[in-house]
C-alpha cells in the first residue's frame, strides 16, 4: 500500500511544469514514477545502513531470558528471539552488512562485466568469440553451489570473501548484455567517425562507447546488486557466511534453526524477508525505470489504467480507439 | 462520377493518452473514387503514414482518433463509418475490403511461419468455406501472379530476398481481391531496379483486377507515373490536392513547389535541384497561422495569424478538382487583382504561372 | 553448421571448466582441511580409497599437478567421485544416485510448470497492456525480488503449522517403504506439493515479467500489425504472431538463467528437508564432507548443462532461422 501511495505522490511531483527542454530530457528518468519510488526506498535503506547500529534500541546480541519469544509490541517493536534478543535491533544492525556486501559485490561485478563485455563487443572476431564463450560458461555454471564449495573451503569466510566470491560468479549476465549493446554501437556513424579520425582504440571505447552505455551499465549494476543481496542473504541463511556479523540472512538462519515456525513465531522471520523483498523491489523498480528509458516501447506514458478508463480508451494494438473529444480542444487556439 | 470507395472526413489523430498529447492529423479530408490511384506525398513525419494507419484503425498505442469519419464502401455496396465499427465488424471488413502493403518488407512477414501459412491464414479467416486444398491452390496462384514460383510456398521469410518478400506481401494483399489497396512506401527499402519492377507490377495488376490504390511515398516523381490524383501533406494536414499531371506541372502551394524541385524531373529539360530551407515544424508546439510560414519564401503578414484551409485555387484556369491550403489563394487575404501582379521580382507570377 | 559447432564447443568447454574448477578449488585453498579428516578416518579407509582421496584433493605431493589432473580425469571416467566422509564408506556417486532423482522430479517439474505458467500469464499481460491486468505487475515485481527460501518459510508456517493441511518435511512419510504402492506414491505427491508450489510461486514472477516485456516489444513489430490488418481472429494474432515470436528470447533466457533458478530451488530443499541433492549439499557443508560437496557441484553443473542442451534443441525446433535448409 505504501508503495502505491508513494507512486501516486511521485506522479504528482512528476507533473510539475518543466519548461526547459534540455532539463526536461534529463528529468525524464526521475519523472518516471517507478524509478522515483525505487530510489526513495533505496535512500531509506542507505540511511538505515549508516545510522542503524547507532539508533538500534538494544544490543542485537544481548540475551534477556525474561523476555524470550515475546511478540511484537512494548519495548521490543518487532518482538524477541528465543533467547530474548531484540529482532528490530538485529535488523537495523544487519542492514549495513547487506548493503555493503550487495553494493561492493555489485561494483566489482559491474567493472568486470564492463571490461569483458565492452572489449568483446568492440574487438569482435576471435577475441569476442572467446570472451563471450567465457561469460556464457559463467552463466551456465550454477553460482550458488560454486559459491558454497568455495566458501566452505576457505578458512576465513568474512564479508570480503563473500563479496569477492559473489562478484566473481555474478558478472556474466551484465557482460553479455553490454557486449550486444557495444556491438550495435560499434557500427554507428559517430563511432566510425572517431575511428576514421585515427582515435586510439582505448579512446574510442572510453569517450565514444562507454558514455552511450551509461543506462545499460547502470541497469547491469542494479541487476548484480539484486543478485548479490539475494545470494548473500541465502548464504547467511544456510549458515555458510560468518554468523558473527549480523545481516538479514543471519536472522533467518537463527529463526530456522530454533524452529520459529513450529512455535508460530512469525515476527522472527517475516520482517527480515520483507526487508529483503522491499530492497529487492526498490532496485527492480529503478531498473524498470531504466528499461523504459532505454526501450521506449515499454514506456507506458499516459497509459495508466485510471486515465484510460476515465476517457473510455481501450488501448490495443490493431484497433485504434476513437474518442470524440480531444483534450487539446480549447487548449490550443 | 460519384462512386466513392473511401471518403475520409475531418479526420483528427493525436498521439498520447495522457494530459499532453500531440496532434498529428488535423481535420484531414480525402476522397478516393473507384478504380483511381491516389498518391499521398510529403516529407517524413508529415503524417502520411499516420493517415493510412488511422484510416484503417491500425495505429498502435498511444495513437488516438479524436474525430471525423472514415466512410468505406464495402463489396456489398454498403457505406459504413469505420470509426463507429466494433472490433468484430472491423475485423470482418479487413483484407476483404481494404488491404495494406507496409513499408518494411523485411519485418512484415512473420519470421517463424512459412510463406504458405501466411498467405492462407487470411483466406481461412475470411473464407471459411474454402478447404485446405483450395487455399493451397489459391496461394500458389497468388505467388504466380507476382511472378514467384509456387515452390516458394515452402520457404520461410528469411530465405527470400527483399524484393521477393515485398512481392509476397503484394500477393498476400490481393488474396481476397480487395477493392482498396493502401501501399505505405512499398518500395523505399528496395534498390532502384527492384523499385521499378514493383511499381510496374502494381500498375499491371491494377489494370487486370481493377482495385483502387492509395500510394504513399516521399518520392513525388514516382507518383507522377502511377497516380491519377496527388495529395500533398504537411504537418498533419493536406496542403494541396489535384490531378497528378496538373499538380506536377503547376504546383500552387509553395511547399509543393519546394518538394517537386527537390527531385530531378523525369522528363523535359534539366533544372537546378532545390530543397526546402528549414525543417518540418514541431507538432508538439503548434503555432497559430500557417504551419509552413517559417519556411515559406512568399509568407505574408497574415500567414502568422490565419490558418489556411483547403479551398479551390485562385487561378481561374485551374480545374475544380484542384484545391490548395494557402493564403495566397485566399481572395479575402490577397484580392484577385493583387494576386496576379508581381509583388517582388517575379515571385508571385512564378507562383501562378 | 557454424552455429552447431559453436554450441558443441560451448558445451564441451563448460563441462571442462566445471571439472577443472572442481579439480583446482581444493588445491588452491590455504591449508589442508581434508588432511585432518583423513587422519581421523585413517584406520577405516582401504588403501584404494585413500589413494582416490589423495588424487581428489591433491594431497599427493610426490606427483606433479599435471599427473594429478590426468589421474583425476581417469577417476571421473570410471564414475569415481571419491568416498563420502559423513556417510562413510558410501561412495559419493552412490549418494548422488540416490538423491538426484528426487531433485530432478521436484525442481525439474516445478521449474517447467513455473516457466509454462509464467509464459502464458506474461503473454496475456503483455497483450492486454493498459487494462486492469496491469495491476498484477507490482505483485510479480514483489515476488521476483524476495528470496525463494523465505516464501518457503511462509508456506510452511501457513500450510504446515497454522492450518496443518500439508506435510512440510521430507519427501515421503517416515516409515514407508519406497515402492510402487498407492500409499507411497500418495505420500510422495503430498510431500511434494508444498515445495513445488513454493518454487512455482517464487520463480513464476520472473517468467511473467520477461514474457510481458517481450510481448510488448513484439506487439509493435510490423508482422503483428499485418496480422491485424489481415483481420485474423484476435487469438490467432496473439498466439500465432505475437507470442510465437516473443517466446524465442524467453527460451534462450530460460537456458541462461537456469543456473540461477536451480541455485534458488536447491535452497528450497533445505527449507523443506527434501532429500534431494540440494539438501544433501547443505548437509555436506555442515559436516565438512568435501568429496560429497565437490561431487554434487559437478553433477549439478552437468545437469544444468544437459537442460541447456534440451532448451537449445527446443529453440532450434521453434525458430526456422536457426535451421539451414533450401
Amino acid at each position: 500500500m505504501a508503495v502505491a501511495n508513494t507512486a501516486a505522490a511521485s506522479e504528482q511531483v512528476a507533473t510539475l511544469p518543466l519548461d526547459v527542454s534540455a532539463g526536461r530530457k534529463k528529468l525524464v528518468f526521475l519523472r518516471n514514477a517507478k524509478s522515483f519510488t525505487g530510489l526513495a526506498i533505496l535512500a531509506f535503506f542507505t540511511v538505515l545502513a549508516i545510522v542503524g547500529p547507532w539508533v538500534a534500541p538494544f544490543d542485537p546480541n544481548a540475551v534477556d531470558p525474561n523476555n524470550a519469544l515475546a511478540g511484537p509490541g512494548g519495548d521490543h517493536w518487532l518482538g524477541t528471539t528465543q533467547t530474548g534478543q531484540d529482532i528490530f535491533s538485529q535488523l537495523l544492525v544487519g542492514t549495513r552488512g547487506v548493503m555493503i556486501v550487495g553494493f561492493a559485490a555489485g561494483i566489482i561485478a559491474t567493472v568486470v562485466a564492463v571490461i569483458v563485455g565492452v572489449t568483446a563487443g568492440y574487438l569482435g572476431g576471435a577475441g569476442d568469440e572467446s570472451l563471450s564463450m567465457l561469460s556464457n560458461i559463467f552463466l551456465v555454471i550454477p553460482a550458488l553451489p560454486l559459491i558454497i564449495i568455495i566458501t566452505a573451503q576457505v578458512r576465513s569466510n568474512s564479508e570480503w570473501t563473500i563479496v569477492l566470491v559473489i562478484a566473481l560468479t555474478g558478472w556474466a549476465w551484465g557482460a553479455r548484455v553490454l557486449r550486444s549493446q557495444t556491438l550495435s554501437l560499434r557500427g554507428r556513424d559517430f563511432v566510425e567517425a572517431a575511428r576514421a579520425m585515427g582515435e586510439s582504440r582505448f579512446r574510442v571505447i572510453l569517450f565514444e562507447i562507454i558514455p552511450n552505455l551509461t543506462a545499460i551499465i547502470a541497469s547491469t549494476f542494479i541487476g548484480t546488486v539484486i543478485a548479490a543481496v539475494l545470494s548473500e542473504v541465502t548464504l547467511a541463511y544456510i549458515g555458510v557466511a560468518s554468523l558473527s556479523d549480523w545481516n538479514w540472512g543471519t536472522v533467518l538462519y537463527w529463526a530456522q534453526s530454533s524452529g520459529a515456525f513450529q512455535q508460530g513465531a512469525w515476527w522472527w522471520f517475516v520482517p527480515a524477508g520483507l526487508c529483503v523483498a522491499l530492497l529487492g523491489m526498490a532496485l527492480a523498480l529503478v531498473n524498470f525505470g531504466i528499461d523504459e528509458f532505454v526501450n521506449p516501447r515499454l514506456r507506458s506514458t499516459g497509459m495508466n489504467a485510471a486515465t484510460l478508463r476515465k476517457r473510455g480508451i481501450r488501448a490495443r494494438v490493431g484497433f485504434t480507439p476513437v474518442v470524440r473529444e480531444s483534450l487539446l480542444d480549447g487548449k490550443a487556439a | 462520377m460519384n462512386d466513392l470507395i473511401l471518403d475520409i472526413r475531418d479526420l483528427s489523430v493525436e498521439y498520447g493518452y495522457g494530459s499532453d498529447p500531440v496532434k498529428v492529423l488535423r481535420g484531414v479530408d480525402l476522397t478516393l473514387e473507384r478504380g483511381q490511384v491516389l498518391g499521398l506525398a510529403g516529407e517524413s513525419g508529415c503524417g502520411k503514414s499516420t493517415l493510412a494507419y488511422a484510416a484503417t484503425r491500425l495505429l498502435p498505442p498511444p495513437g488516438l482518433i479524436t474525430g471525423g469519419e472514415v466512410l468505406v464502401t464495402g463489396k456489398d455496396g454498403q457505406t459504413r463509418d469505420l470509426l463507429r465499427m466494433n472490433d468484430e465488424e472491423l475485423r470482418r471488413g479487413r483484407w476483404t475490403d481494404t488491404a495494406i502493403v507496409f513499408q518494411g518488407a523485411m519485418n512484415s512477414l512473420n519470421p517463424v511461419y512459412r510463406v504458405e501459412r501466411q498467405l492462407t491464414d487470411a483466406i481461412k479467416a475470411h473464407a471459411p468455406h474454402m478447404d485446405a486444398r483450395a487455399r493451397h491452390d489459391r496461394a500458389a496462384e497468388l505467388l504466380d501472379m507476382v511472378g514467384i514460383s509456387a515452390d516458394r510456398l515452402r520457404s520461410y521469410p528469411h530465405q527470400l530476398s527483399g524484393g521477393m518478400r515485398q512481392r509476397v506481401m503484394i500477393a498476400m494483399a490481393l488474396a481476397l481481391e480487395p477493392q482498396l489497396l493502401i501501399m505505405d512506401e512499398p518500395t523505399t527499402a528496395l534498390d532502384v531496379v527492384m523499385q521499378r519492377q514493383i511499381v510496374e507490377q502494381i500498375s499491371e495488376l491494377r489494370e487486370r483486377l481493377g482495385f483502387s490504390v492509395i500510394f504513399i511515398t516521399h518520392d513525388v516523381s514516382l507518383l507522377i507515373e502511377i497516380a491519377d490524383r496527388i495529395a500533398i501533406m504537411y504537418a498533419g494536414e493536406i496542403v494541396e490536392e489535384g490531378p497528378a499531371q496538373d499538380l506536377y506541372r503547376r504546383p500552387r502551394h509553395p511547399y509543393t513547389r519546394g518538394l517537386l524541385s527537390s527531385f530531378p524531373p523525369l522528363h523535359g529539360p534539366k533544372r537546378a535541384l532545390g530543397g526546402i530551407p528549414g525543417s518540418p515544424p514541431d507538432l508538439a508546439a503548434p503555432s497559430a497561422g500557417c504551419p509552413f510560414r517559417p519556411r515559406c519564401p512568399f509568407a505574408l503578414d497574415e500567414c502568422a495569424t490565419i490558418h489556411p484551409t483547403l479551398r479551390p485555387t485562385a487561378v481561374p484556369a485551374d480545374a475544380d478538382a484542384r484545391r490548395v491550403a494557402c493564403l495566397l489563394h485566399d481572395r479575402d487575404v490577397v484580392p484577385p487583382e493583387l494576386a496576379l501582379t508581381p509583388t517582388t521580382s517575379g515571385t508571385s507570377e512564378e507562383l501562378h504561372a | 553448421m557454424k552455429g552447431l559447432v559453436r554450441r558443441v564447443v560451448f558445451y564441451v568447454l563448460t563441462a571442462w571448466v566445471a571439472v577443472t574448477l572442481n579439480f583446482f578449488i581444493p588445491r588452491l585453498m590455504p591449508g589442508d582441511p581434508v588432511q585432518s579428516l583423513m587422519i581421523k578416518y585413517q584406520g577405516q579407509l582401504s588403501a584404494d580409497a585413500v589413494q582416490s582421496l589423495y588424487v581428489l584433493f591433491g594431497l599427493d605431493k610426490k606427483t606433479s599437478i599435471w599427473q594429478q589432473y590426468v589421474e583425476y580425469w581417469g577417476q571421473l571416467f570410471r564414475g569415481d567421485l571419491g568416498i563420502s566422509f559423513a556417510r562413510f564408506p558410501t561412495p559419493v556417486s552412490e549418494v548422488i544416485a540416490q538423491t538426484l532423482p528426487w531433485t530432478v522430479g521436484l525442481v525439474g517439474v516445478a521449474t517447467i510448470i513455473a516457466f509454462l505458467l509464467g509464459t502464458s500469464l506474461g503473454t496475456f499481460l503483455g497483450w492486454r497492456r493498459g487494462t486492469r491486468a496491469d495491476l498484477l505487475i507490482p505483485a510479480t515485481t514483489f515476488f521476483s525480488s524476495v528470496p525463494y527460501f523465505w516464501i518457503g518459510l511462509l508456506a510452511i508456517t501457513l500450510f504446515g503449522v497454522t492450518w496443518q493441511v500439508l506435510p512440510f518435511s521430507g519427501s515421503y512419510e517416515a516409515g514407508l517403504i519406497p515402492g510402487f504402492s498407492w500409499q507411497f506414491l500418495g505420500s510422495v505427491i503430498s510431500h511434494a506439493v508444498l515445495p513445488a508450489l513454493t518454487i512455482v510461486i517464487s520463480s513464476v514472477a520472473g517468467w511473467i515479467l520477461s514474457m510481458r516485456n517481450m510481448m510488448v516489444t513484439v506487439s509493435s513489430e510490423d508482422y503483428v500489425t499485418v496480422a491485424h490488418a489481415k483481420g485474423l481472429p484476435n487469438r490467432v494474432v496473439m498466439v500465432g504472431y505475437a507470442a510465437r515470436n516473443a517466446v524465442l528470447p524467453q527460451i534462450s533466457g530460460f537456458a541462461l538463467s537456469l543456473g540461477f533458478v536451480v541455485s534458488g530451488t536447491l535452497v528450497m530443499e533445505q527449507v523443506f528437508s527434501y532429500q534431494g541433492i540440494g539438501f544433501t549439499l547443505f548437509q555436506a557443508v555442515g559436516a565438512k564432507d568435501y568429496p560429497l560437496m565437490q561431487g554434487i557441484f559437478l553433477v549439478i553443473t552437468l545437469s544444468v548443462l544437459a537442460a541447456n542442451i534440451i532448451a537449445d534443441v527446443v529453440y532450434v525446433l521453434l525458430d526456422p532461422r536457426t535451421r539451414q535448409e533450401g
